[in-house]
């Protein structure tokens, strides 16, 4: 049958009708008729995404095995202590997620609103700091003197831990959601800040030199060399920002109550239901991990080497 | 011949740290319209503060420079720059990067239309119109010198200034850059300074070739006209004996005059 094909191709619709029927080979129902489409040997499943199975085998076996070993020294810890279990917890977490939008008065809602006022804090506060802290940045990156000036400042404050700034932010708005708010802003705000400074003074001076030989307007040099050239340094501070936004918004919770995650994991402590908390650990995990990967997503996009 | 490049009494000293260091010293040198000169020297010998000096991206420190009856001051698109390291920007497909050369020269009296012809134009002169939608990381590193004089070509310079363009690129491709850069050259008879290092390149493209010395305080050291008639052909030259004999020149003076002590 192979012999047959090869004919086929070899001559083409040249070869007479008949041809196929002086090959020996035993007769395949499509040999005689010229119109048939060609046989095709069917490669098995295995042979076909065989390199991309066991690629993903050998990246999911060590995962699987990290959580199962995760599992394993919690299990025993939990074994020896009053610390629930893996399975327990997972019982009460079923029992959480089947109904996560619940309302029972101001300090008793489902875990859906406890995680979506947490992120509309943290959006709000790093989305304040990113409107302020992107284009101080830029400044700071293109004008020595602003750099000179806002420097000293900018090593005083980035160090404070995110809490002390609380009392102030208290004071000031004199109620305690601006007041979360206010630590999330200015805890995100430096690494927004710093990294674009340093990715506009990293833009290579071959591509100024470019924008000084066009005589390129201000707007043009600005939108089409230093914004592009310093959007992954930008996209780094965002990330950063982010990251330390969602670290900061539990403790900042936990002091200012209301509903949030932080405030839940308090609210679940005073309760005594530690099943709760570790929940409310793997949510902050969980959400903190999917808002990275988003922004690493997005970063991505913008690479151009 | 018109004096269309005028280069009087340049001196160019450096502010460092250690006090101030004369690079050029005393340069006098004029570039006839339509002429091809190259700049030849060892390293650091100041071919190139030179070149960026007639671009405008250095202010001399004595005497005067002439562009076209105009003295230079600050680089202008009236006279474009190859550089070295092609500097294309990587988040702009080649079109885009010589559009935007093309957009601040004459986007203030022609319409999106004849831009991008002329954004076309450009990239077919140098035999790349295939590629104008690609980024220049998708390209050959000899592909991205040809956007690069394509782009300082798209404006129309009265000067191209070429600062060692084919100085990263391997003996092939160079040389098969050089022989598209000879017949562009002809077909715009364009004004041409070019930095180099390379004698073969200098007396393949060059009506004159201008040696300099060593620095510090380098200075032109001698000039040699190259004669060969054009059209040039790589090939034929290599029997040709005024060939060698300029190529001998030039050799002499790089490697005899001006030795330099094993760095």
């Amino acid at each position: 049958m192979t012999a047959a094909i090869l004919k086929h191709e070899k001559f083409g619709t040249a070869l007479p009708a008949a041809a196929p029927a002086v090959v020996v080979a035993p007769p395949a129902p499509a040999a005689g008729d010229d119109d048939a489409p060609p046989v095709r040997r069917q490669t098995p499943l295995v042979e076909k995404y065989g390199d991309e199975i066991a690629a993903f085998f050998r990246a999911a076996i060590p995962v699987v095995f990290g959580l199962a070993m995760f599992a394993a020294v919690w299990s025993m810890l939990a074994a020896h202590s009053t610390l629930p279990g893996p399975l327990k917890t997972f019982h009460s977490a079923v029992g959480i997620f089947s109904d996560p939008f619940y309302r029972k008065g101001p300090n008793d809602q489902g875990i859906g609103w406890n995680i979506l006022m947490s992120l509309g804090r943290v959006g709000i506060g790093f989305g304040m700091a990113a409107i302020i802290g992107i284009p101080m940045g830029f400044m700071i990156g293109r004008f020595r003197f602003l750099s000179g000036m806002m420097s000293p400042i900018i090593s005083l404050l980035r160090p404070v831990s995110p809490l002390a700034w609380l009392p102030i932010g208290l004071l000031v708005f004199k109620a305690a959601n601006p007041a979360a708010i206010w630590v999330i802003f200015i805890s995100s705000i430096w690494p927004m800040i710093v990294n674009t400074a340093v990715g506009v003074r990293e833009v290579p001076q071959d591509y100024l030199n470019v924008a000084k030989v066009l005589n390129l307007s201000e707007w043009k040099v600005f939108t089409r060399i230093l914004f592009p050239a310093s959007l992954p340094f930008v996209l780094t501070g965002i990330r950063l920002s982010i990251g330390v936004a969602w670290l900061v918004i539990v403790a900042a919770e936990m002091l200012t109550g209301g509903v949030g995650i932080g405030f839940w994991v308090w609210d679940e402590w005073n309760n005594l239901n530690v099943e709760h908390i570790i929940i409310a650990i793997f949510v902050v995990g969980i959400v903190g991990l999917l808002l990275e990967q988003m922004l690493m997503l997005l970063a991505r996009r913008f690479e151009y080497r | 011949m018109e004096k269309f490049v005028l280069v009087e009494n340049i001196d160019m000293t450096f502010k460092t740290p250690r006090g101030s260091f004369v690079a050029l010293k005393d340069i006098n040198l004029s570039i006839g319209e339509g002429e091809f000169v190259t700049l030849i020297g060892h390293s650091g010998c100041g071919k190139s503060t030179l070149l960026n000096l007639v671009a405008g991206l250095l202010v001399q420190t004595a005497g005067v420079l002439i562009c076209a009856g105009r003295e230079i001051a600050g680089p202008g698109p009236d006279r474009g720059v190859v550089f070295q390291n092609h500097s294309l920007l990587p988040w702009l497909t080649c079109a885009e990067n010589i559009y935007l050369a093309v957009e601040r020269v004459f986007g203030a009296t022609e319409s999106k239309a004849q831009l991008k012809a002329r954004t076309l134009k450009a990239l077919d002169l140098v035999q790349l119109g295939h590629a104008a939608d690609k980024r220049p990381n998708e390209i050959s590193g000899g592909m991205k010198q040809r956007v690069g004089i394509a782009r300082a070509l798209s404006i129309e310079p009265k000067v191209l200034l070429l600062d060692e363009p084919f100085g990263a690129l391997d003996a092939l491709t160079r040389a098969h850059l050089q022989d598209e850069l000879l017949k562009i050259v002809a077909k715009t008879k364009s004004t041409v300074l070019m930095v180099t290092h390379d004698v073969d390149e200098a007396v393949l493209l060059s009506d004159r070739i201008v040696m300099m010395t060593n620095g510090p305080a380098a200075t032109i050291g001698d000039i040699v006209n190259v004669d060969l008639p054009r059209p040039r052909d790589r090939l034929a030259l290599v029997n040709d004996s005024r060939y060698h004999h300029l190529r001998g020149r030039v050799l002499e003076f790089l490697y005899q005059k001006q030795m330099r002590p094993a760095a």
